[in-house]
């Protein structure tokens, strides 16, 4: 429902078609990358920068729409509601990871081995034993088999207990936010970006280790493709989720958020905790179990 | 009923040149790019299907190569879902949503124009996935139809990579658009605008928002997974890694299924105005309508393997399926209900977008009939990839669909344009494109029947008769729709000049606020909240 006098409408603006061309010069070079056609990555990389210029003159443009006063509560309202729909929206998308997870363990894997309704014996090939991680594959030929699966202790518990402490660290800022606590504010800001790069960093040495050690590739059969999958587009969001961190700590810094007007602040806390719950998900379905 | 007070100060000054197109924060102008866009779209699905039609005119190989005409399939379904009815569907919504409400604009205004300006760069992309496949070493033409499944689509070439990145754009787009949508609803409403006042098509695009909120990123996943499979050496849809196939069927069609009702619950909406509006009383049972809507939105997310009864699941899942999918009806039906007690004892009268709205009441159940067929397992098993399924969703897609969104160009027109459009040839239209689609469409019910496959460019001579009336019929049908294009330029140049409020039932039971503003409507309509008694 309204609060306001006056509706806020911003004028005309030309980031959303900067932002829809950059979108699709980025993807046109990343397919003809992949099909190994050489302008492809220059293309792509002009996507990238394209991109990055999108995100600094969009979000500049809003900071400065925000810090001018332009925004009633309605506009805030408006933005924390689409921020909720789309972390929704993300959420299907690992679930859409975690459902495929489960239908392998459950149904695929097992049917392959012998099991079910309809598979008497295992036709297709003899022999094959269903296990969970599956590490003999039914016809290795053209993959690349691990020696061994991903454990749950060591660097992933260690991870678990980062990201957890970091959903911490974050709400701890957000009270010293709540307070008008400047130091708090920052120094919890400060606090939860260094545990996302420490994850991150852990994370690589971990993906390092798996392709050195383990030969636990993409390219393994099923237990690394949808390892990497889950683990690699949670990376990916950790790594959004630390630069929208670095970005509101140094807003934060430069006095941006009060007491009432902190939208920004709130949706990458939200983005994070979100993040911080895939990640559990993670530890318990694909490392644990 | 409602009373409104707009207030035309300095705000309501138009930008000029091609940069308000371009930069537009403007839900109307956005709203007419979409639907200018859908337009282009759909001559364009529309040839695509007029050229597998005249291949099937006789039996044998008439003008293209079975290649091509299985590439026509594919980009005949992506740009009529993706390209035409959505984006229309859109267009309505950003058009009428607003001033339906009483708000003065979408709720993320540039977000808005993201959602638009993304779906020219997939139909450029989707454009380049035809005609990469006739440059050298890019391998073959896209040949999966819009279901993509592999391991046919892994194997694909080229052009395949450019559909997966066209759905992801149209991904984002619908993304983006739906979340702007359903904030609007919530967040926007004018003062007084309680949600049981809400007009019909605003729940049904509600409705249609979470939906798209819950299905798009799965589609995404499962065509990320495609692409891991066909570059990254992952085994997602190979057996011999552990892998499966039949996966790819699970994601596409968790998508898939709910999609049809994101096709077909903005055209609800509309005829749960045009109907009540030509019958002259409030529609029967507005509330009860509204949790049929939610019924149908929760169980379309439960029933998606009806699509694939064939792929050996066991009999346990199989039976949940089947009476998921036959429940379905019970909402659907109820719909169509209370739109015909809305008629019963109604003064009604039949413009064109009445035409429309009986033609859908009657065409659409028949599909829900022949969907009921589809849906019980040991039938299906006959009736699975013939030309009873292509008769079946044609029947519940282009009325479901297609013409709920026709009977919402004619019921508001005269809102866009600020001109009446020509009833006369508006009737002929319905009459002209209703004959062409039954003639097209009802005997592929028979040659179904009787065995003949679907996506097949060459069938059995004693299929020919069928096939024959069904491509005059389209022919008729897809030249209908040149008369269509003259009416709305008509329209849009001139003609009678359209009073704010052109219908005479429209202010009858839940309304909008949108025959209270000036046809068309000012540039800005609500620069304060209007007050709703």
């Amino acid at each position: 429902m309204t609060t306001d006098d006056t509706y806020f409408i911003p004028e005309p603006s030309r980031w959303p078609i900067i932002a829809a061309s950059g979108v699709f010069v980025l993807l046109f070079g990343f397919i003809l990358y992949i099909n190994n056609i050489g302008i492809g990555s220059m293309i792509g990389a002009v996507g990238i920068l394209w991109i990055a210029y999108l995100f600094f003159g969009w979000f500049g443009a809003v900071i400065d729409e925000n810090l001018k006063g332009d925004y009633g509560s309605q506009v805030g309202t408006s933005f924390r509601q689409g921020m909720f729909w789309f972390i929704t929206s993300e959420v299907f998308f690992f679930l859409t990871f975690f459902g495929c997870l489960y239908y392998f363990r459950d149904i695929t894997i097992p049917y392959l081995g012998g099991e079910g309704h309809l598979a008497k014996s295992n036709l297709l090939w003899e022999g094959f034993v269903a296990t969970w991680p599956l590490i003999d594959l039914p016809d290795p030929t053209n993959y690349s088999p691990a020696k061994e699966a991903m454990g749950a202790g060591g660097i992933p518990l260690w991870n678990t207990i980062i990201l957890l402490s970091s959903g911490g660290t974050i709400t701890w800022a957000h009270w010293g936010l709540k307070k008008a606590n400047k130091n708090q504010l920052v120094l919890g800001l400060i606090m939860t970006v260094v545990l996302g790069l420490i994850f991150f960093s852990l994370q690589a040495y971990e993906y390092f280790h798996a392709y050195s050690e383990m030969n636990l590739k993409l390219t393994s059969g099923i237990y690394g493709s949808m390892f990497y999958m889950l683990t690699g587009f949670h990376g990916l969001h950790v790594t959004i989720g630390t630069i929208m961190l670095i970005v509101i700590t140094i807003r934060a810094m430069k006095d941006h958020f009060t007491e009432e007007n902190h939208f920004a602040f709130e949706a990458v806390a939200w983005y994070w905790h979100f993040v911080d719950v895939v990640w559990i998900g993670l530890y318990f379905f694909v490392y644990w179990l | 009923m409602s009373e409104v007070a707009t207030h035309d100060d300095h705000h309501d000054h138009v930008p000029s040149g091609i940069g308000r197109w371009l930069f537009s924060t403007n839900h109307k102008d956005i709203g007419t790019m979409y639907l200018i866009f859908s337009l282009v779209m759909l001559f364009l699905g529309g040839a695509s299907a007029m050229v597998m039609r005249m291949e099937l005119f006789f039996p044998g190989l008439q003008i293209v190569d079975p290649d091509t005409f299985n590439n026509l399939v594919t980009n005949h379904a992506l740009i009529m879902v993706f390209g035409v009815v959505m984006p229309a569907a859109a267009g309505m919504a950003n058009w009428m949503i607003p001033i339906m409400i009483g708000a003065p604009d979408m709720a993320l205004p540039r977000l808005n124009n993201l959602s638009f300006w993304l779906l020219p760069m997939a139909g450029i992309m989707l454009i380049l996935s035809m005609v990469v496949s006739y440059l050298p070493g890019t391998g073959g033409q896209v040949n999966t139809g819009w279901t993509l499944y592999p391991p046919l689509s892994v194997q694909a070439g080229m052009g395949m990579d450019f559909v997966i990145f066209t759905i992801h754009i149209l991904g984002i787009s619908s993304i983006l658009a739906a979340i702007n949508i359903v904030t609007t609803i919530v967040n926007m409403r004018a003062p007084g605008m309680t949600w049981f006042k809400l007009p019909l098509f605003v729940w049904s695009w509600f409705f249609t928002g979470l939906l798209l909120i819950m299905i798009m990123p799965v589609l995404a996943g499962g065509v990320t997974m495609l692409l891991f499979d066909r570059h990254f050496g992952t085994a997602f849809f190979d057996a011999a890694g552990g892998g499966d196939p039949v996966l790819f069927q699970h994601l596409f069609w968790f998508f898939g299924h709910p999609e049809v009702y994101v096709l077909l619950l903005p055209s609800i909406g509309v005829l749960g105005l045009v109907i009540p509006t030509f019958s002259r009383k409030p529609l029967f049972a507005y509330k009860p309508l509204v949790w049929f809507m939610a019924m149908l939105t929760a169980l379309g997310m439960v029933v998606w393997a009806h699509h694939q009864y064939t792929i050996g699941m066991s009999l346990g899942v199989t039976t949940y399926f089947m009476i998921g999918t036959i429940l379905i009806s019970i909402p659907v039906g109820m719909m169509l209900m209370s739109f015909i007690f809305t008629m019963w004892r109604g003064s009604m009268t039949f413009e064109t977008p009445m035409l429309f709205g009986i033609a859908i009441i009657l065409m659409f159940s028949f599909a829900g009939v022949t969907g009921v067929m589809l849906a019980v397992v040991p039938a299906d098993l006959q009736y699975h990839d013939s030309y009873f399924v292509v008769a079946h969703f044609h029947y519940a897609l282009i009325p479901g669909a297609l013409f709920g969104l026709y009977a919402g160009v004619f019921y508001w027109l005269p809102k866009w344009t600020g001109h009446m459009y020509d009833e006369k040839l508006g009737k002929i239209f319905f009459w002209w494109t209703t004959i062409g689609f039954n003639v097209t469409f009802f005997p592929q019910h028979f040659s179904g029947l009787a065995g003949m496959p679907r996506r097949i460019v060459d069938y059995s001579p004693q299929f020919a008769e069928f096939n024959f009336i069904s491509s005059v019929g389209a022919m008729a049908f897809g030249l209908s729709h040149l008369l269509f294009l003259y009416i709305i330029i008509k329209t849009i140049r001139g003609g009678e000049k359209a009073p704010d409020n052109p219908w005479e039932g429209s202010q009858i039971g839940t309304v909008g606020l949108e025959w209270n503003l000036p046809s068309p409507p000012p540039f800005h309509s609500f620069t304060t909240p209007p007050t709703i008694k």
